[in-house]
């Protein structure tokens, strides 16, 4: 009888096993090498071990008496030392034996992050029996706590598991969002927020610096500088093929053991299968692949012809409650379209790729019941064109389901406020309805919702629509863009009161069409969770008009304009002088602005960081000519040197300058201020005016100069500086809270009502409290971007990513 | 194809793009995915915009200038005046981002 040794008794080597069994038992004398002390078992199914689910011994696949009755000689927990291939022996730790036939399975290995600490007790991987009953046992201590690095299939399964036994655990991921191999970043948003319902912390973006602990592990710290005490570390950061052992044979690998379609390496009489095997340079992970090729190399072993042909594979998460699906190919490949659907009532996302009328990739959230119908279409290549425009509703579609433009407000709980000036609830209104009060104008009279600024009209509509059905007629509203239903004023009230923190939180809650969104909608919702969460949201780069993103305004020919700030149009000599020498350096073209300050126009971008790190040199920063932020604050020269100045205007336009710059906005906001009557710093067809009287100030509102020419309107009138700066900031962030993006403060004033303005900043908390939040923004944003951008590690960005000029040549 | 590297798929930002120096101009590198790229010629028909600086959603590009919307798949523009961009092969292979040279020649020579 022919000999065969198989080093490895992992899922695929068992399957192995089981498949030359059952197809001629007196094929081969078998010899199973394990370096774990024991035989096959169902790794797949350690997370249910994990969370006390299911024990080890219901997961044992080849149990003593199997291997007995098959007459498998077994040596477990017994480590291969060396293979002779020219000899045709295994050299195993207690002694050689001699094959005909030889398989590695030698699997993978957990990929253990090189970082301070790695090696410490408690620190382990989620791979074997061994990790697993480590886990436990740490888990047995009451209020333990456990940090589990990776944000994977795994480490989620890790993690959901952990916490069933009752762990505070917290997930650290270093992508943008969870399992981002299988999931596109809006399921990723979805499960990380049932994660998160079920009580695991999970930190995006999380780098892990270092693990510390006194002989064991203590706490985990990350490169931001967060600490995270622990009992537990798992770290389920990635597989590594195990192929060591089958290198110092002499065996050919790759990423790891190169075989053909029959399992065989380039070595006479050698095999090999599972996660140690690369073939046309895939690896391999997930366990279906692993079973096709175990049958396979059955095949190839009995000398029957097979060969090994990859499949499309759909992956699941072994977690209660989380339902996800994904298939196919939704993150590469070029001619693509996509189908979105989502109900944010329900906690569905549904997106399906499409190439040349042939669903590619499928990834669902919240509704998986359809998941193997498109899993089939997948892998037949059906030809779709037909039952394209309803493929997404599933094969049960009748006809009649359509998203809802409503789903978002049907969606809203009961203690939802929709009305902020008033804190009147959805379940108020609804209550209003259900006395009796069926329009708008009865909502308004009986609840006060929308009675004030106005701006949340359109979400008591929709209320009264979601609560009567037919009976109420929606009037029609323009929404944002082509992407979604709602309206700009609907997004920024439902942002507030869902506290929605990210743009995935956007796209799903507010039922997006849209896989990010547009040229339109993506600024202004940048906008919104900029404004409304500066701590929690990061802002885009990606989601801003190239002025914003570049921090210079773009020219007709591609060049910049670069504007330095003059607080209040005052300057020295020294600053003159570096511009000009900036000027001459970069060639460009210097004009003196309508807003008192030197415009450098004809700047190529690649000089950008080079010219701001010259301006920043000479003491200048950024002067936001090109933002939805302040622009300039313009101011005569006051009392002073003027015969007339009645107060220090230039002195008070510099001290609201330093204030509000590098604040964003809903559009550009420009302020003057004015040392007497004569208004020589036209004030008054500012966003905001200062006029300075012997008495005080007198402050206004809502002016423009622009497409339509406004005077502004007057807010109050104050005796003190500070006032006028407290005034003006309340109003700036009233402003940036309340306004639709692209509407100048005359165009929201006119919506909302000068009288609500007035009243809302009257009140001294309210006021008071408008400051506040303003300054917790300025303290992330009041930040010079040049600076920020002049450094080498951000100036390489403005170059050309390569240059192929030389190559084009060829 | 004749694969030439020109740098790693982390240096252009998701949801954004890079330029690419040719001896005959500019192209332009998009990030529309982790790992989804699209080269195309920088410059927009209609007035010369550079389209790597405009906004990316899905696999389409606004221009920064006037807000023609191209599909980066077939380099066609939507909506009513219509235009056309060259689109180029590309490929990301273990994080890098390949051009074909031949592609580029042909552009050079055409």
């Amino acid at each position: 009888m022919q000999k065969l040794v198989v080093i490895g008794a992992g899922m695929a080597s068992g399957r192995l096993l089981e498949q030359i069994i059952a197809a001629n038992p007196a094929a081969y004398d078998i010899t199973l090498f394990n370096a774990e002390p024991r035989g096959n078992y169902n790794r797949i199914m350690l997370s249910p071990v994990l969370s006390g689910e299911k024990s080890y011994g219901e997961i044992v696949t080849h149990d003593d008496a199997w291997y007995a009755e098959n007459r498998i000689t077994c040596r477990f927990g017994e480590k291969v030392v060396s293979v002779d291939t020219d000899r045709k022996v295994v050299i195993g730790e207690k002694g050689e034996v001699p094959y005909d036939k030889l398989v590695f399975g030698t699997g993978s290995s957990a990929f253990i992050i090189p970082c301070p600490g790695h090696d410490l007790p408690g620190v382990v991987a989620f791979r074997d029996l061994e990790d697993t009953t480590a886990m436990t046992e740490a888990a047995g201590k009451p209020g333990a706590r456990a940090v589990v690095i990776g944000g994977g299939l795994l480490g989620l399964e890790a993690a959901a598991a952990l916490r069933l036994r009752g762990m505070e655990v917290t997930v650290l991921h270093i992508s943008t969002h969870l399992m981002e191999r299988q999931l596109d970043p809006a399921a990723g948003y979805l499960l990380k927020k049932d994660l998160e319902k079920r009580g695991i912390t999970v930190m995006l973006e999380a780098s892990t610096k270092e693990i510390v602990g006194n002989g064991r592990v203590e706490q985990v710290n990350l490169a931001d500088g967060t600490e995270l005490p622990c009992d537990i570390v798992c770290m389920a950061v990635g597989i590594r093929p195990s192929v060591k052992l089958a290198q110092d044979s002499g065996i050919a690998c790759g990423r790891a053991i190169k075989v053909d379609a029959q399992m065989r390496t380039q070595t006479p009489d050698v095999y090999a299968v599972g996660e140690c095997v690369e073939y046309n340079g895939a690896l391999f992970g997930l366990v279906a692949p692993l079973y096709d090729q175990a049958k396979v190399l059955a095949k190839t072993l009995l000398d029957e012809e097979e060969t090994f042909v990859m499949r499309e594979l759909s992956t699941k998460l072994k977690v209660t409650g989380c339902d996800l699906f994904s298939s196919g190919d939704f993150a590469e490949g070029e001619g693509r379209e996509d189908i979105v659907f989502r109900d944010p009532a329900r906690g569905i996302y549904k997106r399906l790729v499409i190439e040349n009328d042939r669903l590619i990739g499928a990834v669902m959230y919240g509704d998986t019941a359809d998941g193997n119908w498109f899993f089939g279409l997948i892998k037949d290549a059906t030809d779709i064109s037909d039952i394209r425009e309803t493929l997404i509703f599933g094969p049960s579609f009748q006809g009649g389901a359509q998203v809802d433009p409503l789903s978002a407000v049907a969606a809203l709980p009961p203690e939802a406020e929709i009305c902020g000036c008033n804190g009147v609830c959805k379940g108020n209104i609804i209550k209003a309805i259900e006395a009796g009060a069926t329009d708008l104008g009865a909502i308004k009279a009986t609840t006060k919702a929308s009675a004030s600024c106005g701006t949340c009209t359109g979400l008591v509509e929709q209320v009264l629509s979601v609560t009567l059905g037919d009976d109420f007629v929606l009037p029609a509203a323009q929404p944002v863009c082509g992407c979604c239903d709602l309206t700009h004023e609907d997004v920024r009230r439902l942002i507030k009161v869902q506290e929605l923190k990210s743009q995935e939180a956007v796209w799903q809650e507010l039922g997006w069409k849209t896989r990010n969104g547009c040229h339109v909608c993506r600024p202004a919702v940048n906008y919104y969770l900029l404004a409304d969460w500066p701590l929690d949201y990061t802002d885009d780069p990606q989601s801003r008009f190239v002025n914003e993103r570049n921090h210079a305004n773009i020219q007709k020919d591609g060049t910049y304009s670069v504007m330095p700030r003059m607080w209040g149009g005052m300057t020295t000599p020294q600053e003159l002088i570096a511009i000009a020498q900036a000027a001459e350096k970069y060639g460009a073209t210097v004009k003196v602005t309508g807003g008192m300050r030197i415009d450098l126009l004809g700047i190529q971008k690649e000089d950008l960081p080079a010219i701001w790190y010259d301006l920043n040199q000479a003491g200048m920063v950024s002067g936001h000519a090109y933002t939805k932020g302040l622009r300039t604050v313009k101011t005569c020269v006051g009392k002073d040197w003027c015969r007339f100045g009645t107060q220090d205007s230039t002195g008070l336009g510099i001290k609201l300058e330093k204030k509000l710059w590098a604040s964003w906005t809903p559009h550009k906001v420009k302020l003057g201020v004015s040392g007497c009557p004569r208004n020589c710093a036209e004030a008054t067809c500012k966003d905001i005016g200062v006029i300075c009287v012997d008495s005080g100030y007198q402050v206004s509102v809502a002016g423009a100069a622009g497409m339509d020419v406004r005077e502004t309107e007057r807010l109050v009138d104050v005796a003190t500086e500070d006032e006028v700066i407290e005034w003006t900031t309340a109003f700036v962030q009233l402003y940036r809270e309340n306004a639709k993006y692209l509407d100048r403060a005359y165009k929201w004033v006119a919506k909302v009502g000068l009288d609500w303005v007035k009243e809302t900043l009257a009140d001294d908390a309210t006021r008071r409290a408008l400051v506040e939040r303003f300054d917790i923004s300025q303290s992330v944003y009041q930040v010079d971007p040049w600076a920020e951008r002049a450094q080498p590690a951000e100036a390489v960005k403005f170059h050309p990513l390569a240059d192929l000029t030389k190559e084009a040549a060829e | 194809m004749n694969w030439i590297d020109i740098g790693h798929i982390d240096d252009v930002p998701l949801r954004g793009a890079r330029q690419v120096k040719t001896k005959v101009g500019c192209l332009a590198v998009f990030r529309t995915g982790e790992t989804e790229v699209f080269a195309v010629s920088n410059l927009c028909p209609h007035k010369g915009g550079p389209l790597s600086e405009g906004i990316v959603h899905e696999q389409k590009v606004t221009c920064p200038l006037h807000n023609t919307i191209f599909d980066l798949n077939s380099g066609e523009s939507l909506g009513v005046d219509e235009y056309r961009i060259d689109t180029y092969p590309v490929r990301v292979e273990d994080g890098r981002i390949l051009l074909d040279r031949d592609a580029i020649a042909q552009r050079s020579a055409a």
